[in-house]
């Protein structure tokens, strides 16, 4: 796994007519002066790489990049072992089938049930689960050999998921309370003096409307991006110092490696945290939609 | 020296949520010393506030990629 996350992170990308600037992060830390032999410091372009078919251009009609084709994957695998766990699925359970019990219960226990309540949880278990293990998922692959990008380091799938998140809360809270019941329970809370609706009711309405999908979409895909960006920038470094330095820079090749791995396991923590966060925030929204006026 | 501000930036950016953190993480741990036994729900409420003071800090590497 590690020679193709090296390689992968060493390509000089052509990041195609992006108008996205690299100078951010594209500092170059150990560069030489000239651009052949010295260090590529990864950069935002990695999350564009080059159309396998059809252009990625701004303004095209339609492209297929390298990501898109790991989300394929990751989505094929996942329905793949979701059907061999569930196919002949007994009250004891097999290996396979237990694993994937403990996912679901767990959304089920310790998300869907200690958030909204046994009760209430029900009609939304079915897309807190698919939530969770849909990130969980293309978090993953992030670190998976050979497809090691993470699905959700870009913005389109997180945004997707969000925008579920948004319609399912609102029509949840448009459904139990009626529309005007509804905004007025969000954007006017009791137990203020009304002086203050001035300003708590502008703010209110930005965090419903907009920071809540908004923020939960830049949660993941931040995370996942400079995850994506440390192990490259890791495994690049120990190529770039073990094939060109000299002496005792080779050794500290072997430190940046060792980073690496280490950057690797916690990849492992940040996926399985994210897709926790993200369904947790997700029953959170829900509930505080259903809530009664407190 | 070659390099780009932003950097900085982002550094800077890391201190707010590095504060927010550390007092919850702390309060947390306090309190589940205290009351060992509601340890589950405490830990579920500071998922919820890491998760809100994360984002500050990830809108800071945001921002750091949008405007350079």
């Amino acid at each position: 796994m590690l020679p193709g996350a090296a390689r992968h992170g060493y390509e000089p990308d052509v990041p195609g007519e992006f108008t996205l600037s690299t100078a951010a992060i594209a500092v170059p830390i150990l560069a030489e002066g000239e651009d052949d032999g010295g260090f590529h410091a990864p950069g935002i372009e990695e999350f564009f790489p080059d159309a396998i078919f059809g252009s990625t251009e701004l303004g095209s009609f339609f492209g297929f990049d390298r990501i898109m084709l790991v989300r394929l994957v990751v989505v094929a695998v996942l329905l793949l072992l979701l059907w061999l766990a569930t196919r002949r699925a007994s009250l004891i359970p097999s290996r396979g089938q237990s694993i994937v019990e403990l996912g679901v219960g767990f959304v089920r226990d310790q998300i869907a049930e200690q958030i909204l309540g046994k009760e209430r949880a029900r009609p939304y278990l079915a897309m807190l689960t698919t939530i969770f293990f849909t990130v969980l998922a293309m978090n993953l692959a992030g670190i998976v050999p050979f497809l090691n990008i993470a699905g959700t380091s870009r913005i389109g799938l997180p945004l997707v998921l969000a925008l579920w998140v948004f319609i399912v809360y609102l029509s949840a809270g448009v459904r139990k309370h009626g529309l005007g019941k509804y905004l007025k329970a969000q954007l006017f809370p009791p137990g203020v003096p009304w002086p203050a609706y001035v300003l708590i009711t502008p703010i209110e309405a930005l965090q419903v409307f907009v920071l809540r999908p908004a923020t939960l979409t830049i949660r993941l895909v931040a995370n996942m991006m400079a995850g994506h960006l440390m192990l490259v920038l890791c495994f690049a470094a120990t190529h770039f110092l073990l094939l060109e330095g000299g002496g005792l820079i080779k050794l500290t090749g072997l430190l940046a490696f060792a980073g690496g791995l280490f950057i690797t396991l916690f990849e492992v923590f940040i996926a399985l945290l994210q897709a926790y966060i993200f369904t947790l925030l997700s029953a959170i929204y829900v509930n505080f939609a259903l809530e009664e006026e407190h | 020296m070659e390099g780009n501000l932003a950097t900085i930036g982002y550094g800077l950016a890391t201190i707010g949520p590095g504060i927010g953190l550390g007092v919850m993480i702390g309060q947390t741990q306090a309190a589940t010393a205290r009351q060992p036994e509601v340890s589950g729900r405490l830990f579920t409420n500071m998922m919820i506030g890491a998760a809100l003071i994360e984002v500050l800090g990830l809108l800071g590497l945001v921002a750091g990629l949008m405007f350079s």
